[in-house]
């Protein structure tokens, strides 16, 4: 059973529409983080599940419930804000009650000091004060429960909006681009501890972001938006190897995704304005199509005349340790042909050299004149999905 | 080289050794700057320093108005005020006024604000209508109020008559006319309050009423605790200050509807600082009251100040 | 999602509480124009209705006009406000931009001077002003009514903060240019600084206009008579209780300022509420 299901959600702004019937299933434990430049409706969809905002159409489930008519607080997430969005005038400790005061309190206990003489608000405080003492000893902020956030540093607010979320151990934790106001060091780490939160909570997680990297190393499966369409939702792996559509395949990966427009010019061959590349024989002559060659599939090669192979005026190379990146002018392309080399390999590669690289047929996507992938050509060495019909 | 150039270069220069002529560039700038701030340093001496000065000796001083020979008494003219149950009246009515105006202004103020806000529509349309008071002349919508509270043909009356409930001399009865001030003052000062607190209300961050519904904050109530009132805590303590200074400086309402009557009933201390100075001409009784005015309002400005300090702690 | 939290009902509520607080504010406004409309036998009948049975506003305003000088009131609003105005800003924003973009030795000193002043309320000042004003013998006229607020603190420390938020460099390239210092001020500096003079000129024609306590001090010619004092010189002497004429001069007094501020709400309420720090 899956935990949650998102089932053709509709939502628009006015004119403006940001989510473009989505569906998505996500299975319970699971790591899934929606992935997508910066007014994709990624966010928008993470507040929908949470509540916070009404879907003009379509339903979510959490669990077998059906919970669009259903307030946050009877949906059992949680959430970490990208602000932290931490109550400032509030400690620590005052905070990470919050939710559950709010659950365990009736709305007569929470008055301010009538609450307290009325009977149960005692026991049930006393509860809370060593809920919280646990969970903040479990993330390492113990010592600062007596603090309010304006004297924490960014990852120590981090670490209490996690708290905050954590004490009333929800079924779902869902975290909207929780470590984009960190530097870079910290993210790394703050990336390290949210995956191993996950590991040691076993709960599912719904994670937003734009950054590929956080995307790849914590999650188990992607969920790729644009525009307010969901692309393609797969492992991270096959998300960067098999991309299903040309938008995913140029949104991932870093340096990006080569591109060469062309057509196919007899059967088995297409020509694009810089190179002569083989297509599978059953592309019919006069298709129009895309190539798209990740930079480090290619490799240099001595004889030009070979098919699949491209020539050009390296422009720039960045050093990268142990990597190259090579720009290579091809002529007739209007963007530099980027490369990926080992160091080792290309010591001699200087500014102003012609350089000739190939390419294996089998690491080409072919996408068709609307983005698709052409399924029949061979992809990745390890395994081939079926494509699903997304969206 | 135009003089703002060496200016600018001579400052450049930092502390480096001192050129030639750095001696006189320095001076050239100290030139420009005071002939553009010298008049306003003039005025700021002539027309606030000197006559604050002039104020403390006046009231240290038997002079009056006129009279060609002064000598000091001391504090014979404080003494005098704080004698005369006049002044004691005055004093007692302001602090009276003040603490009836200010938690109603605040109060009104911070409920119509958050009225306008939890909705959308008609917004500008409210908060235009519950400025108006403010800035309209005080001195014409007090002769409008005289109008609205006159014991016969005044809107307040014909309507308690018409519910058949009693009705009073609002102005010329003791046990009224302070109240009927205060509620004109807070009728004045209600629509600046909310101003301040719509701001204050807009400032904060959507993410925290987000955060406080995912913790289980469902009703509005619990909002209203958790979020708007911590977070309008500093806006609360300006308006505080800047209401009680205002409702200090209280003049043209007693002027135009009661001159302070009747009886002592509505006298306050502005009131009492024009009457003793420019109808009276008790010069030194005038100055000594205008010391007291002046100790009370700037305490109170001080404490703003400070107050404003405490934004920093939410930071 | 709004309308989750305030289904229709609360909207309703929301309406009705927020259109009876403002019948409430609205009243002595509507009062005073109902009674400027009225005869005086309908003003003194003990039943009330807004509109007149007997239209009787041509005679209260034309009365209004004729009996008191209230063209001359509104004209020396006018005189005195825009006098005021135009002398503050040429006397506070020279000021202000020495103490924001130059250095000089005294700087900080002045700094605290206008602080100082800012503390002050001018009611105080008052009596030391008006000996001054009898000394030199000035009482009486229109620059009785002006000398006491040619510098405005308040107006220096806004122009001085809203002058530091301007980047350093615009002032070294209009050097380079060719600017001199007090060209910058005037060409540079409060171009940049608009929203800042709107500010303050709304909440210095404001509270000028509307000011009571000074004009009844220094001028007792009617001749010279800003409205505010006009108007209470008016019901203390000419009517009386003939309340039709009086309310009609109020609605006169009121209508201007009430008008502009209807057309331009966002800046007055952005400037009044920026003179709230004074």
């Amino acid at each position: 059973m899956s935990a949650i299901t998102f089932d053709h959600i509709r939502k628009s702004y006015g004119a403006t529409q940001v989510l473009r019937d989505v569906s998505l299933s996500i299975e319970s434990g699971e790591f899934l983080t929606l992935l997508g430049p910066s007014g994709c409706g990624k966010s928008t969809l993470l507040r929908i599940l949470a509540g916070l905002e009404r879907q003009d159409g379509g339903s979510v489930r959490i669990g077998d419930r059906q919970v669009d008519d259903l307030r946050p607080k009877r949906r059992d997430v949680a959430m970490v804000f990208q602000s932290y969005a931490l109550y400032p005038h509030m400690t620590v400790a005052g905070n990470m009650a919050v939710p559950l005061r709010m659950r365990r309190l009736n709305s007569w206990q929470r008055l301010p000091l009538i609450g307290k003489l009325l009977p149960g608000t005692r026991p049930t405080l006393a509860e809370i004060d060593s809920e919280v003492s646990r969970t903040a000893a479990a993330l390492g902020i113990d010592h600062l429960l007596a603090r309010k956030p304006g004297q924490l540093s960014g990852g120590q607010r981090q670490r209490v909006a996690v708290g905050r979320a954590m004490v009333r151990e929800p079924a779902v934790f869902l975290m909207d681009e929780p470590l984009s106001n960190l530097d870079a060091k910290l993210r790394v780490q703050m990336r390290a501890e949210i995956k191993e939160l996950h590991k040691r909570l076993g709960v599912t997680f719904i994670y937003v972001t734009h950054d590929q990297a956080e995307a790849m190393t914590l999650s188990d499966r992607v969920a790729v938006m644009l525009d307010g369409e969901l692309l393609q939702v797969a492992p991270p792996r096959d998300i960067y190897a098999d991309p299903h559509d040309r938008r995913v395949a140029e949104f991932i990966g870093s340096p990006k995704i080569n591109t060469l427009d062309g057509a196919v010019i007899e059967r088995g061959l297409m020509a694009t304005s810089g190179a002569k590349l083989s297509v599978p024989e059953s592309i019919a002559p006069g298709t129009k199509l895309t190539v798209g060659i990740r930079p480090e599939a290619f490799s240099l090669i001595t004889q030009p005349d070979a098919p699949n192979v491209i020539e050009g005026l390296v422009h720039l190379i960045e050093h990268m340790g142990s990597d190259l990146f090579v720009h290579l002018l091809v002529e007739g392309m209007n963007e530099p042909l980027i490369v990926r080399l080992h160091a080792e390999r290309a010591p001699h590669i200087g500014s102003g050299h012609r350089l000739v690289v190939g390419v294996k047929p089998t690491q080409m996507m072919l996408f068709d004149e609307a983005g698709h992938r052409l399924q029949k050509t061979a992809i990745s060495e390890s395994r081939v999905t079926p494509i699903r019909e997304t969206a | 080289m135009s003089l703002p150039d060496r200016k600018h270069e001579a400052r450049q220069r930092g502390a480096s050794p001192a050129s030639a002529n750095s001696r006189s560039t320095k001076l050239a700038d100290m030139l420009a700057a005071w002939t553009l701030a010298g008049p306003a340093l003039a005025l700021l001496i002539v027309l606030f320093f000197l006559p604050v000065l002039a104020v403390f000796v006046i009231a240290l001083t038997d002079w009056q108005f006129g009279a060609s020979t002064l000598s000091f008494v001391g504090l014979e003219n404080f003494e005098e005020v704080f004698a005369d149950p006049g002044f004691r009246a005055s004093l007692f009515n302001t602090v009276a006024y003040v603490a009836i105006v200010v938690p109603g202004t605040i109060i009104l103020g911070l409920a119509v604000a958050l009225l306008i806000e939890s909705g959308k529509s008609f917004r500008a349309f409210y908060r235009a209508i519950h400025f108006l008071p403010y800035m309209a002349t005080l001195t014409a919508m007090a002769i409008a109020w005289e109008a609205l509270l006159h014991p016969t043909i005044g809107l307040v009356n014909q309507t308690l008559t018409g519910l058949g409930l009693p009705t009073a001399n609002w102005l010329r009865d003791e046990s009224t006319v302070l109240p009927v001030l205060a509620a004109i003052g807070i009728w004045q000062n209600l629509g600046f309050a909310m101003v301040l607190f719509l701001a204050g209300l807009k400032s904060i961050p959507q993410d925290l009423y987000h955060a406080a519904e995912v913790d289980g904050a469902d009703l509005w109530l619990d909002r209203l605790r958790t979020v708007t009132l911590p977070m309008l805590g500093p806006v609360f303590m300006f308006v505080f200050i800047v209401v009680a200074l205002k409702a200090f400086e209280t003049f043209d309402t007693v002027q135009v509807l009661t001159q302070g009557g009747p009886g002592h009933a509505s006298e306050m201390l502005l009131f009492t600082l024009y009457r003793e100075s420019f109808q009276y001409l008790r010069t030194g009784y005038g100055a000594s009251v205008a010391v007291v005015f002046l100790i009370i309002v700037v305490a109170l400005t001080l404490i703003q100040a400070r107050v404003m300090d405490r934004r920093v702690h939410y930071q | 999602m709004m309308t989750r939290i305030f289904p229709a009902p609360a909207a309703i509520l929301r309406h009705a509480a927020l259109l009876v607080t403002a019948a409430l504010i609205l009243a002595p406004f509507v009062w005073m124009v109902s009674l400027s409309i009225k005869p005086p036998g309908e003003i003194f009948r003990a039943s009330f209705s807004f509109w007149p049975e007997q239209f009787y506003g041509i005679e209260n305003y034309t009365k209004a006009i004729t009996q008191a000088p209230l063209p001359r009131y509104m004209l020396n609003g006018v005189i005195v406000c825009a006098s005021i105005l135009a002398l503050q800003i040429a006397v506070c924003a020279p000021a202000a931009y020495a103490l924001a973009k130059l250095e000089f030795a005294g700087r900080d000193l002045l700094f605290a001077l206008v602080l100082i002043a800012l503390l002050l309320p001018h009611e105080v000042l008052a009596l030391p002003l008006f000996i001054f004003g009898a000394k030199i013998g000035i009482l009486n006229t229109y620059a009785a009514l002006i000398f006491p607020y040619v510098v405005s603190p308040f107006g220096i420390f806004l122009f001085r903060q809203f002058f530091k938020t301007i980047p350093d460099d615009v002032v070294h390239a209009a050097r380079l240019d060719g600017y001199s210092e007090i060209g910058i001020v005037w060409k540079i500096m409060i171009p940049m600084a608009l929203p800042a003079a709107i500010a303050f000129g709304i909440f210095s024609v404001v509270s000028h206009w509307n000011s009571l306590f000074w004009p009844l001090i220094a001028v007792s010619d009617a001749n010279l008579m800003p409205p505010p004092l006009g108007i209470l010189t008016f019901r203390n002497e000419e009517v009386g209780i003939d309340f039709g004429p009086l309310m009609a001069a109020t609605v006169i007094v009121i209508f201007p300022l009430t008008l502009v501020f209807l057309t331009a709400q966002r800046w007055f309420i952005g400037g009044l509420t920026t003179g709230a720090i004074k």
